[in-house]
């Protein structure tokens, strides 16, 4: 029954990433003006003959669907095409830069569960005293300020106390400098994320230590610490695990701003600067692949959900 | 029988007494609900009379106050272009209430119409239009709103439509699943047998049945729009020049001015960060009071 299900959900999959790719595809190509217009425009030149020719060299000229075809063609045996403004194989350009971006989603999602979950429990274990009222205040802070924002600030409190700042300008040496060079970073990308998983581990958490079987295990005599980590916790978790696994795959909001803030080149600020200079091949490639990430940690979740919860039956 | 006496005023004011009585009993119970409608009422005065609050053009350049500091005359001090930022900041409450209301709206419009056509219809309609809703949603919607955005091209009206598209699927699945319930009620099943259209019944039946949820999603989407049209600007491709965008007074430029003129980063960030903050205080208490499924 789980297979079935699986099969199912895996074509959905498929099927989803092809409606990206159209949609991506289509998109970037009604935007007005290609690279061949912003190179020419730049240079102010207006020879037709000469944009005629390098539109036919990146194969702009053809029909849409015939382009189309050539990306999804070449993406199946590997090849990318080539970044219009670099001019080196997509592959290599997008590449090197998956780890930066890896390790500092990683860094943050860590940092999301480290605060988010115990904050939460405290939050609703203590329902509506102070220290809850403070703890929701902060979390919907959290969810209210721009990452961008909160990144400046960081870096204007290192200016004022420490008289540097911690910006990415060499790819940092061993593994304390590194550590060091991305946390920064990821505190500003995960203190939205740690709001977010503190607000539902808590309403969670409320939602459980109404029920019933929480009340007999007070009957029995269980310590208060036994029922709120061993009983409640345990059952409030399920929720939890779906939305850090959406918020790992969305991550990549924050990322590109606090990316650019932070000067860091990872995929995220490059997804930016690609789409500044119109350059299609890494923009639809990088879409694609934020898309694949997306859509893979969904249904990794949802794998994941039917091992932590045996009471789901999957109908095909 | 006796005939019902129909006794318009007395009955109208004892209505409106509850209306008041209502919202004043949710205001006692959901304090910090006040505290975001008083926010959100602060922005919206703003907005609205700009042009009576501030003392300075927020647009026109004065090189004498180049990145001046705080002072009596300027509050928040200047820009790199002499521009009053207090002014700036006044107006671009228009820029974000105009881009939140509108792409919220246009999410609304056409995510209701999907979902409500969706739930309503079923079979191989709603295969599709779930389709085209998981597309939607596979990408992170800054992602989204960033292609829609560059695909649009720069102005105020682009920027709302590129930030609508990415709400769309999550009013889209709210209604879809309220209407799912709503259609197995037996007062649809009533309309269809006195013989009224699907149309009517899924428009002046179903639809306002899944007014609360709708306007739940709705106030949640109004601080993600408002967000995301801050990070678009600040990226350089949302709401151009000369509009006063609070995310564009923050745009890359701002991280020179962290060490020369603090001013210009810290204040328009708090006017966003208040702003969103006040809507999602205020949409957290409708949140609860319209949704007792959720109320802890």
């Amino acid at each position: 029954m789980l297979g079935s299900y699986l099969i199912r959900r895996f074509f959905l999959m498929l099927l989803t990433l092809f409606g990206i790719s159209v949609l991506v595809f289509t998109m970037l190509r009604v935007v007005p003006g290609n690279i061949a217009d912003i190179l020419f425009d730049a240079a102010g030149m207006i020879d037709t003959a000469e944009k005629g020719k390098l539109e036919k060299e990146l194969g702009l000229d053809r029909p849409i669907a015939v382009q189309y075809a050539q990306w999804i063609g070449g993406l199946a045996h590997g090849d990318l095409g080539y970044s219009y403004v670099s001019e080196k194989p997509a592959l290599d350009e997008i590449l090197p830069r998956i780890p930066i971006t890896a390790k500092l989603a990683g860094l943050a999602l860590l940092f999301s569960i480290l605060f988010g979950v115990p904050l939460g429990v405290v939050s609703a274990v203590k329902q509506n005293s102070g220290l809850d009222y403070v703890l929701r205040v902060i979390s919907l802070s959290g969810l209210s300020m721009p990452a961008f924002w909160l990144g400046l600030l960081i870096l204007m409190v290192f200016v004022k106390y420490f008289g540097t700042i911690p910006i990415y300008t060499d790819p940092p040496q061993g593994f304390w400098s590194s550590l060091w060079l991305y946390s920064v970073p990821a505190a500003a990308v995960g203190f939205r994320s740690s709001a977010l998983v503190m607000r539902l581990t808590r309403s969670s958490m409320l939602e459980v230590l109404r029920q019933d079987y929480i009340r007999t295990a007070r009957a029995k005599g269980a310590s208060d610490s036994n029922v709120n980590y061993h009983h409640a916790l345990r059952n409030a978790v399920l929720p939890v695990v779906t939305v850090i696994g959406i918020e790992a795959a969305f991550l990549m909001g924050g990322l590109i701003v606090t990316e650019t803030v932070f000067n860091i080149p990872g995929v995220a600020r490059f997804l930016v600067e690609a789409i500044r200079w119109r350059d299609y091949p890494i923009v639809q490639n990088l879409v694609m692949f934020i898309a694949v990430v997306a859509v893979s940690i969904n249904f990794l979740v949802d794998l994941l959900y039917a091992v932590l919860d045996p009471r789901i039956k999957y109908s095909g | 029988m006796a005939s019902i006496d129909i006794i318009p005023g007395p009955a109208d004011t004892a209505r409106a007494d509850s209306v008041w009585s209502k919202i004043r009993y949710h205001a006692a119970a959901h304090p910090l609900g006040v505290v975001g409608a008083a926010i959100m009422a602060v922005f919206v005065f703003a907005a609205i009379f700009a042009d009576f609050i501030t003392a300075f053009d927020p647009i026109r350049t004065n090189s004498l106050i180049t990145l001046a500091p705080p002072s009596d005359a300027h509050w928040l001090g200047a820009d790199q272009m002499g521009r009053d930022i207090y002014s700036r900041i006044v107006y671009g409450a228009r820029i974000s209430l105009a881009v939140g209301l509108g792409s919220t709206f246009l999410g609304c419009v056409f995510g209701v119409a999907l979902g409500l056509t969706s739930g309503y219809l079923g079979g191989w309609v709603d295969l599709v239009i779930q389709r085209i809703v998981d597309v939607l949603q596979a990408v992170p919607l800054l992602v989204l709103a960033l292609v829609m955005a560059a695909a649009l091209g720069p102005a105020l009206d682009n920027t709302i439509v590129a930030i609508a598209i990415p709400l769309i699927p999550y009013t889209a699945r709210v209604v879809r699943s309220n209407t799912l319930t709503l259609r197995e009620q037996p007062f649809v099943e009533a309309a269809r047998a006195v013989g009224m259209s699907e149309f009517r019944i899924a428009v002046r039946h179903v639809l306002p049945n899944t007014l609360a949820p709708l306007i739940v999603i709705a106030t949640a989407q109004l601080g993600a729009a408002i967000l995301t049209e801050a990070s678009l600007s600040f990226l350089g491709l949302g709401v151009p020049e000369p509009h006063p965008s609070w995310g564009r007074m923050l745009s890359e430029s701002a991280a020179e001015y962290v060490r020369t003129a603090p001013w210009l980063v810290i204040f328009p960030g708090a006017a966003i960060s208040l702003a969103v903050f006040g809507t999602n205080l205020f949409g957290d208490a409708l949140r609860d009071i319209l949704d007792p499924r959720l109320r802890n």
